[in-house]
């Protein structure tokens, strides 16, 4: 089986490849001459330089992008877009697996085409280059430069080379994936995020290393593709930053599709023999050894701080935390500001987007806005997926404020019973003896979107009363938030309101 | 002999208990006084099972079942065992540090199946011994002895060790690896095992110990009542077995002006709730048919089942509303739901037993069922045998129901009191207590 299996990880170079790297990473491509000092420069395209561009350009100043790879970063090319596009095609297999669960005549046999999956993938990406690309930055009036960068003081930088001075700049490079130290692994050679979505075959036998976000969702993605997936995870539960009870969920979805879930697990060791990875793997006292076609690492991502000179232009950084900045995101160097996975240690799309449009607004207009103070979602997406915003009861204890949780359980819920999607719940937390909203944990088919309505509630200012108010299609999965502030609503029926009302409305 | 069923509250309630305590007499080693686990044949000694035992002799004693000298030999032979036992922690010693090794051998002591050292039944363990020295209080040699092994015993626990450097106390440790990679977070059955780690006058845990349990608590609101969360019922009961938490209460408590009593009930009444929603669609779900807990279950391999193909978990701690469930109900939990809510606990174990009269062997409770789990002949899956865990339960808190035997016993239980205080418990018989005999 492995002797047949190729693992090679570049990708065709079909048209929507050609496509896509023209618009991302046109190979012929000059930089312009600079003439005048930059009033920003960004350094990374990824998500937040791009956000960061926008707002700039919006705002009229000059800016320019300089860019390592490509455009667009690891979200667009090696993240969130390939991913979702391939968990997507996963979750049509699953689906057709389970038909008789909705109903449905199971095809006799699912058999996999891998290679249009990853077909679409390269399409979807290549499809979406109409607003993440070079041109798309020119024209919005943005200096794009390709090249390595190097600080040369606090107000100047090369790009290969070439002098350019700045009034201001924000460092946006990113993050690259963690590698852990386990012997063997690099001979051995793995994928991460970089290259897993340039496989050209699916491995019939993959090890995922990592429980966070993204191990969770590869780990469900292959395996609804057929592949025989472990997932080994150093700690007691799967993405440990989220509620016990979510994780409880994702285990038992995992159990469902089939992937071997070993919890509390080392991999201590990996080695090569007859074409196939040996791992051997330690939980407390018991050992034991897989053999796989190929091993996917996601262990956390690390700051892209090296190679920047960053002690010319004194910015403070390490190696492991990234780039020092206070709650304006303003480095030690009052000129340079730093934005998304290169500072922050939640490592999102969608924070470093925000992250990077208040740091160009502090930076340019002399704002004074804090990060803390925005109200920022999260999601995994698996199935089902595990979205949060504000605050875990966990925080909140910590901080010694008294907090409770009304639980809507999704079985609770009409359309998720009509759309066989019972399992999860909402959670929304609040201040213990008010409506105040201060955080909430969603797992469903859907959380993703549905976190949106309690961050926006939280954004507004609205409590669990006015959203109890708030009246929803029927039958819709949002009913859910409705409930679970309605629930609230019935706890301020007590015996002595009740008693108040039975003696108004007696005859 | 009539059926149970046939019998009022009170008779059938004395017939189950009876029945549960003779796990014990017929089961025990009569060379150490050690239990095993369960009924089948080979199993280890569960340490926490002897526990129980320990705190079932005076039960047996009170209602007329066996003589109090009896009790009181069966109970000096499991003390002198551990007190003599291998403590050097090596694999196969019978424990380290003052704990025990959850499992070990009935016959040598020795520890089994590379088990870990368990904080938790060693506290389940040692609340046995305090009750028995507690109960045991006459002038005699034995009783004596009995009162001095136990205090030894429990001196002799290094519950700081068990903390090591970590806030929460660990649930585990192997002499092959060390401590296990999790502490005791989230609310669980342990409010025991902290009241006797900080009441300990040798080795006592940080006083910040309990703070840093409760840090992880989550209060919810579920299927409108309010309560501290915890899926599996048992974790509700264990505690209660033995410390009387009705009108104590933690800061915790305080706050949500509630106590692990109230909150007892309230968990049955989310079971019931559960069990009538019934969102997995398993077979005789009802709002009087409930009961997830941590018990035995079908398997994969042990069975065919009756509907689509679903996940069977065999041993497991089931809880509701986020499961695991495969169907598996335990009657020995919802009958030791009886002190927090008599009626609802009564009304489902009898509608069980009518339903499956086969969960009955000789008036014992098999650990669980699966009617969803059917065998070629259309047979409900029940687990074989019984498990000692199930049948110490249902003693203790079907006396504890009844007249409030060991609850009132552990009162006088000086360091227990004392670390149910230093965990900032108070009020109710707690303030009026002044001091135990143990």
């Amino acid at each position: 089986m492995a002797a047949r299996f190729d693992a090679s990880v570049s990708p065709p170079r079909d048209a929507y490849e050609r496509k896509r790297l023209a618009e991302v990473g046109p190979e012929s491509w000059n930089n312009p001459e600079p003439s005048a000092p930059c009033q920003l420069v960004i350094v990374g395209a990824g998500s937040a330089g791009l956000a960061a561009a926008d707002v700039a350009a919006a705002l009229g100043v000059r800016v320019a992008v300089i860019e390592r790879h490509l455009i667009g970063g690891t979200c667009f090319n090696t993240g969130c877009v390939p991913s979702k596009a391939l968990l997507r095609t996963a979750a049509v297999y699953a689906e057709m697996r389970h038909a008789e669960h909705y109903g449905a005549r199971a095809p006799a046999t699912v058999e996999v085409d891998f290679a249009a999956a990853m077909t679409r993938l390269r399409r979807i990406r290549s499809h979406l280059t109409h607003s993440t690309s070079v041109r798309h930055l020119v024209a919005s009036g943005v200096d794009v430069f390709f090249g390595n960068t190097q600080f040369t003081g606090p107000d100047s930088l090369t790009v290969n080379g070439q002098p350019l001075q700045f009034g201001k700049a924000l460092i946006a490079t990113g993050a690259r994936p963690q590698m852990p130290d386990i012997p063997g692994l690099r001979q051995a050679g793995f994928l991460t995020n970089a290259t897993v979505f340039d496989i050209a075959e699916l491995p019939p036998r993959l090890l995922v290393i990592g429980g966070g976000p993204l191990g969770c969702e590869a780990a469900q993605a292959f395996g609804r593709f057929g592949a025989k997936v472990t997932i080994v995870q150093d700690m007691p539960l799967f993405l440990p930053h989220e509620e016990r009870d979510a994780a409880q969920t994702l285990s038992e979805a995992f159990a469902r599709d089939g992937i071997e879930v070993r919890l509390n697990t080392h991999v201590v060791a990996v080695r090569v023999e007859g074409g196939e990875k040996v791992v051997e793997l330690v939980s407390d006292d018991y050992h034991s050894t897989i053999r796989v076609d190929a091993i996917l690492v996601g262990v956390g991502r690390q700051p892209n701080v090296q190679g920047l000179a960053l002690e010319a232009a004194g910015v403070d950084y390490d190696e492991a935390a990234g780039i020092a900045v206070n709650d304006h995101l303003r480095s030690s160097n009052p000129r340079i500001f730093a934005a998304g996975d290169v500072c922050l240690e939640a490592k999102f799309t969608d924070i470093a987007e925000e992250s990077a449009r208040l740091a160009v607004r502090n930076a340019l207009l002399g704002g004074r806005e804090r990060l803390s103070e925005r109200i920022v979602p999260w999601c995994t997406y698996t199935d089902p997926e595990i979205a949060h915003v504000g605050l875990y009861v966990r925080e909140a204890n910590a901080r010694g404020i008294p907090i409770k949780t009304y639980t809507l359980p999704m079985h609770q819920v009409d359309r998720a019973i009509t759309d066989g999607e019972q399992e999860g719940f909402v959670k929304l937390h609040v201040s213990e003896g008010s409506d105040h909203i201060l955080g909430a944990t969603i797992v469903s088919r859907d959380a993703g979107d549905m976190i949106s309505q309690v961050t926006l509630a939280m954004v507004a200012g609205v409590g669990l009363r006015t959203l109890a108010k708030v009246i929803h299609a029927y039958p819709t999965k949002t009913e859910a938030i409705r409930e679970a502030a309605m629930a609230y609503n019935r706890t301020r029926l007590t015996p002595r309101v009740l008693a108040r009302l039975r003696r108004k409305l007696a005859p | 002999m009539p059926t149970l069923c046939s019998l009022p509250d009170d008779a059938m309630l004395d017939r189950l208990q009876r029945a549960a305590f003779g796990y014990f007499t017929e089961t025990m080693n009569p060379r150490n006084g050690l239990i095993p686990d369960t009924s089948r044949p080979k199993s280890p000694v569960s340490i926490a099972v002897v526990g129980f035992a320990l705190s079932c002799y005076p039960v047996a004693v009170a209602r007329g079942w066996i003589a109090r000298a009896e009790a009181v030999r069966r109970s000096l032979l499991a003390l002198r065992f551990f007190h003599a036992s291998d403590q050097s922690g090596s694999p196969t010693a019978t424990g380290y540090k003052g704990f025990y090794y959850h499992f070990l051998d009935i016959d040598s002591g020795a520890r089994m199946w590379r088990s870990e050292l368990s904080m938790i039944d060693s506290a389940l363990l040692i609340a046995g011994m305090l009750t028995a020295a507690t109960w045991f209080d006459a002038d005699s040699a034995d009783e004596a002895e009995l009162r001095e092994l136990a205090d030894a015993l429990y001196r002799r626990v290094d519950w700081r060790w068990s903390q090591d450097d970590a806030r929460t106390i660990y649930q585990g440790w192997k002499p092959e690896s060390g401590y296990l990679h999790y502490g005791w977070e989230g609310y669980s059955e342990a409010i025991v095992l902290y009241a006797l780690a900080l009441g300990s006058p040798t080795h006592p845990v940080s006083t910040d110990c309990y703070a840093g349990w409760v840090s992880t608590y989550q209060w919810e609101n579920l299927y409108g009542q309010d309560f501290l969360y915890a899926g599996p019922l048992f974790v509700h009961h264990y505690s209660q077995a033995w410390i009387d938490l009705r009108g104590i209460r933690d800061p915790f408590m305080r706050e949500k002006r509630s106590d692990y009593f109230e909150n007892s009930r309230r968990a049955v009444l989310v079971q019931s709730r559960y069990a009538e929603l019934n969102p997995r669609e398993f077979a005789g779900y009802d709002r009087n048919c409930w009961g997830l807990s941590a018990c035995d279950g079908p398997t994969d391999e042990q069975v065919e089942t009756s509907h689509e193909p679903r996940r069977l978990f065999g041993y497991a701690a089931r809880g509701v509303p986020y499961g695991p469930d495969d169907g598996t109900l335990s009657p020995p939990a919802v009958l030791t739901s009886l002190p927090f809510a008599p009626e609802l606990a009564l009304v489902a174990l009898r509608n069980m037993l009518m339903r499956h009269p086969g969960i009955l062997t000789d008036d014992r409770l098999a650990t669980s069922f699966n009617a969803s789990v059917t065998d070629h002949a259309g047979r409900v899956w029940i687990s074989p045998g019984h498990y000692g865990l199930d049948q110490g339960m249902v003693c203790m808190m079907i006396e504890n129901h009844r007249s409030g035997l060991l609850w009132h016993c552990l009162r006088r239980c000086a360091p227990l009191v004392r670390g149910l205080r230093l965990a900032g418990f108070a009020g109710g018989w707690l303030d009026a207590n002044d001091g135990g005999v143990c």
